[in-house]
């Protein structure tokens, strides 16, 4: 066991409540339990009393648990895989756990954000000690009641036994351990002793998403609310000047138009209404900023290529002196076009805004900033504004923005009345916040059969820096410099899954491999040399560990048979470290009517302890089945500041046809878990676009794929 | 506006509404039936597919007006005891991510089983096809229905 002090974060573990205040809850949703089976469902006898040991977790009277899921669910599968943390410090079997998900609370839970991939990372410690916590206080109640030492007791499935053999439920002694102060110091579990960890357990919310019950930020209903659909410019760069409205007031079911800022809401009885009374509103608008282009972004991007800077984010040698007396230089450029999120529930949120407070309700990345903004925005104290979550049709960065929560408070504000703020796709896809435009040079210098030099520099728009400048290579080649320009841009730009790297992974990934291809090396091979030097004589910090680079490498080439590909198989190898997990991938492409079409990818993961296993494959497939979609099909061009795609039909997502077979690897590890909501997705690219190479002889240099290389097109 | 009839999961209901309103937002906003999802408004992604008979339709583009006497099931009637060999087997593989999709997916493929009880693998991926999964779940989705198909 581990001891640690609990001083970390340590309000979240004082009682949420006296015991006067009991805890005492009626009405839970029996939904969110875990108990998938539905005759199981009969049995399960509501317990008459809670008691609160912290803000993580209540105990029934009848030894049923509530655990809290603090951070947002977007599909990451959060919601089960924290509160499976807290159940196994908390040694509990998890058929008696129901999970809830927590509203936004600052006082009991820290960093309630989806983003990054750092829910589990950051959670590890304090979620394993909000359940050891509880643990220790109800065994010291338990050993109280006996007469017996703590170390005389042992638990398992919330069961405490004495050396006497004597037990109790926690359901029977929670009263008293609820009583008791939170201990100084808890210890935690060894990992090898974990019950939970390490098993399938399915998503808490299968019952309610697979019998359709309302789980989502538009299955919010709330009495007299009014649904308010938004007419925003068409352009970037524009501004309201006027609207005419007579219509849209004609529309049944219509029943206020509010102007706000340079955008105009609807307000109707049912979403279509709304929707109909929008598309019958007439708007001037006049241009306040340069209305852009994608041929513009072009061209700008092109110019800052071409700039070399004096303050380079990281150098080690002289790129520029190596450069010019090199046998041989290698120099490739890598486009990628904006992308919109496209999560497949539109923007929403719920806000009702009185005299009082305004309680909002919804899909939101990042609660706690949005309050905030809420707040300010509205004049009101944050105390005075709640926000409760809603499971989320997806995020992938665009759900950390808010703006549909803050259109929501203003609206209500406006209107005096609970109003819910829907997206149609067409406002999700062309008011987006877009993974930005971007593009890449990179230099090789090949002297005497190496690669003595690498220069990147990156050009994005809105990116203050559109490169990782610390990660591999740098560290293993003599000669280094990134540098990174940025061209500023009045169309919103903002993270989207695996922010930078989803398209600078695809770029080094596909040059490293034509550096190898051009020295005759395997481009395994080729990389692993390259971390031996960083590892034996670096140059300069490493911004990554060799030996997890290494392992999820070697796995990946003996789990995809590296180099002995069936006849008709061509492989194509990538790797790249972000978000703290190390991922390795291989793919397989074969030749069908002429055309690459990738058939399977083989990827290797070191993300520490693996949490749920199935579904941390579920995500890792996710990732890689969302890469090849994005790097295949993914574009999104904009003219005089209108983006020219909409919806569905013109804007391509990656279908079930298309989705190759994706098989998991992890590295079996005790150390500290990291995240998978993003890692598998930056290599995956490269790893197709090198496979693609192998099949057809042909490099792809920009995205998507389809418009680029002729034989997809 | 006029007044429809309609059956809903084995269920009479009257409702006042446009002739061009499509039955998603019928059954969301005027029914309170909130399983079925919104995702296009163009039929183009799946997340509102139900049943008009035993066909899969798309709701956001089925007018009211166009809907006449035939029973609608959805996701909420698609089973008794959400014992669908479907809903089984994408309790098995444990399928959804955000699961937003997934009432569709599910609906869709439920239509898709009941003519063809036996498909191929390639018959399943293009019934499929229409129906979009943002999180990338195809995989499961696939070796769902094939379990769905073996255990019923």
């Amino acid at each position: 066991m581990t001891l640690i002090k609990t001083q970390y974060n340590r309000r979240s573990f004082l009682k949420a409540s006296t015991l006067a205040g009991g805890g005492f809850v009626l009405g839970f949703n029996w939904l969110a339990g875990c108990t998938p089976v539905a005759e199981e469902v009969a049995e399960f006898v509501p317990p008459s009393a809670w008691f609160d040991l912290n803000a993580y977790l209540k105990i029934g009277d009848t030894g049923v648990v509530t655990i809290m899921a603090p951070n947002p669910e977007i599909g990451q599968n959060v919601k089960t895989s924290m509160p499976m943390i807290i159940a196994e410090e908390l040694d509990v079997a998890w058929r008696d756990v129901i999970v809830e998900q927590a509203p936004l609370n600052t006082e009991s839970f820290s960093r309630q954000v989806a983003g990054g991939s750092q829910s589990i990372r950051q959670g590890w410690q304090s979620l394993r000690m909000a359940g050891a916590t509880a643990r220790q206080m109800l065994v010291l109640a338990a050993a109280n009641l006996w007469g017996v030492a703590p170390e005389d007791c042992t638990t398992s499935d919330g069961v405490i036994t004495n050396n006497r053999g004597e037990s109790i439920t926690y359901g029977e002694i929670a009263l008293a351990a609820s009583a008791l102060e939170v201990p100084e110091e808890v210890k935690l579990k060894n990992p090898s002793n974990f019950k939970i960890i390490g098993t399938n357990i399915s998503n808490v919310d299968i019952e309610g998403i697979i019998t359709g019950k309302p789980l989502f930020g538009l299955d919010v209903r709330r009495e007299g609310m009014k649904f308010a659909v938004v007419l925003r410019p068409p352009a970037f760069g524009q501004k309201l000047e006027s609207f005419v409205d007579t219509a849209a007031r004609e529309v049944k079911g219509v029943t206020d138009v509010i102007r706000f800022g340079d955008k105009v809401a609807v307000l109707a009885n049912s979403t279509w209404a709304a929707m109909k009374g929008k598309k019958a509103l007439s708007a001037k608008w006049i241009t306040e900023n340069p209305l852009e282009s994608t041929t513009y972004h072009d061209e700008e991007l092109n110019k800052l290529l071409d700039k070399w800077t004096e303050l380079p984010l990281r150098k080690e040698g002289s790129v520029r002196y190596d450069l010019a007396i090199a046998d041989q230089v290698i120099e490739r450029v890598y486009e990628a076009p904006f992308l919109p999120h496209n999560c497949l529930e539109p923007m929403n949120f719920f806000a009702d805004v009185t005299d009082e407070k305004a309680e909002l309700i919804g899909p939101v990345q990042t609660p706690e900033w949005t309050r905030k903004r809420v707040a300010t925005l509205l004049g009101r104290e944050e105390k005075d504004v709640t926000i409760d979550l809603t499971r989320m049709g997806g995020g992938f960065g665009r759900r950390l923005y808010g703006d549909f929560a803050l259109e929501a408070a203003e609206i209500s504000s406006l209107a005096k009345l609970p109003v819910m703020v829907v997206f149609s796709r067409e406002d999700d896809m062309t008011a987006g916040t877009y993974r930005p435009a971007s593009k890449y040079k990179f230099k090789a210098g090949i002297k005497a059969g190496k690669m003595t030099s690498y220069y990147l520099v990156g050009a994005g728009v809105n990116m203050d820096n559109s490169t990782r400048e610390n990660n591999f290579p740098a560290g293993a080649v003599e000669n280094y410099q990134v540098e990174s320009h940025n061209l500023e841009s009045n169309i919103t730009t903002g993270a989207w899954r695996a922010p930078v790297t989803n398209f600078l992974a695809f770029a080094e990934q596909s040059f490293l491999d034509e550096v190898a291809a051009t020295l005759g090396q395997d481009p395994i091979q080729f990389r692993l040399d390259l971390f031996d030097q960083a590892k034996n004589s670096p140059f300069g910090e490493l911004g990554y560990d060799v030996e997890k680079s290494k392992g999820v490498i070697k796995l990946v080439a003996e789990k995809a048979y590296w180099g002995k590909p069936k006849p008709g198989v061509y492989q194509g190898f990538s790797t790249y470290y972000s978000h703290n997990t190390y991922v390795a991938e291989v793919a397989e492409v074969i030749m069908e009517n002429g055309a690459p079409k990738v058939q399977k990818v083989v990827c290797a993961i070191d993300c520490g302890i693996v949490i749920n296993p199935q579904a941390a494959i579920n995500q890792a497939q996710g990732g890689i089945i969302d890469g090849i979609g994005h790097a295949m099909y993914g574009d999104f061009v904009f003219e005089n500041g209108v983006p020219q795609s909409s919806n569905f039909n013109n804007y391509r997502l990656i279908r079930m046809q298309e989705a190759p077979e994706v098989e998991i690897h992890f590295v079996q590890s005790n150390n500290d878990p990291t995240g998978l909501g993003e890692p598998t997705l930056p290599p995956v690219g490269g790893a197709v676009a090198n496979a693609i190479h192998a099949a057809t002889g042909e490099r792809i240099y920009k995205q998507p794929f389809v418009k680029n290389l002729k034989v997809l097109g | 506006m006029a007044i429809y009839q309609l059956n809903v999961n084995g269920k009479e209901h009257q409702v006042e509404a446009d002739a061009d309103t499509p039955i998603l937002w019928v059954l969301r906003d005027h029914i309170g039936l909130l399983g079925t999802k919104y995702g296009c408004g163009i039929a183009q992604c799946g997340a509102c597919t139900i049943h008009l008979e035993d066909s899969a339709v798309r709701s956001c583009s089925l007018p009211i007006s166009s809907v006449g006497d035939k029973p609608i099931t959805t996701i909420e009637g698609l089973s008794e005891k959400a014992s669908h060999p479907l809903q089984n087997a994408w309790r098995e593989y444990d399928v959804p991510q955000c699961g937003y999709c997934q009432a569709g997916q599910i609906m869709n493929a439920a239509a898709f089983l009941k003519n063809n009880p036996n498909p191929s693998n390639g018959e399943i991926e293009s019934a499929m096809n229409g129906n979009l999964c943002r999180c990338g779940t195809y995989n499961r989705i696939k070796a769902a229905i094939q379990a769905a198909v073996k255990n019923s």
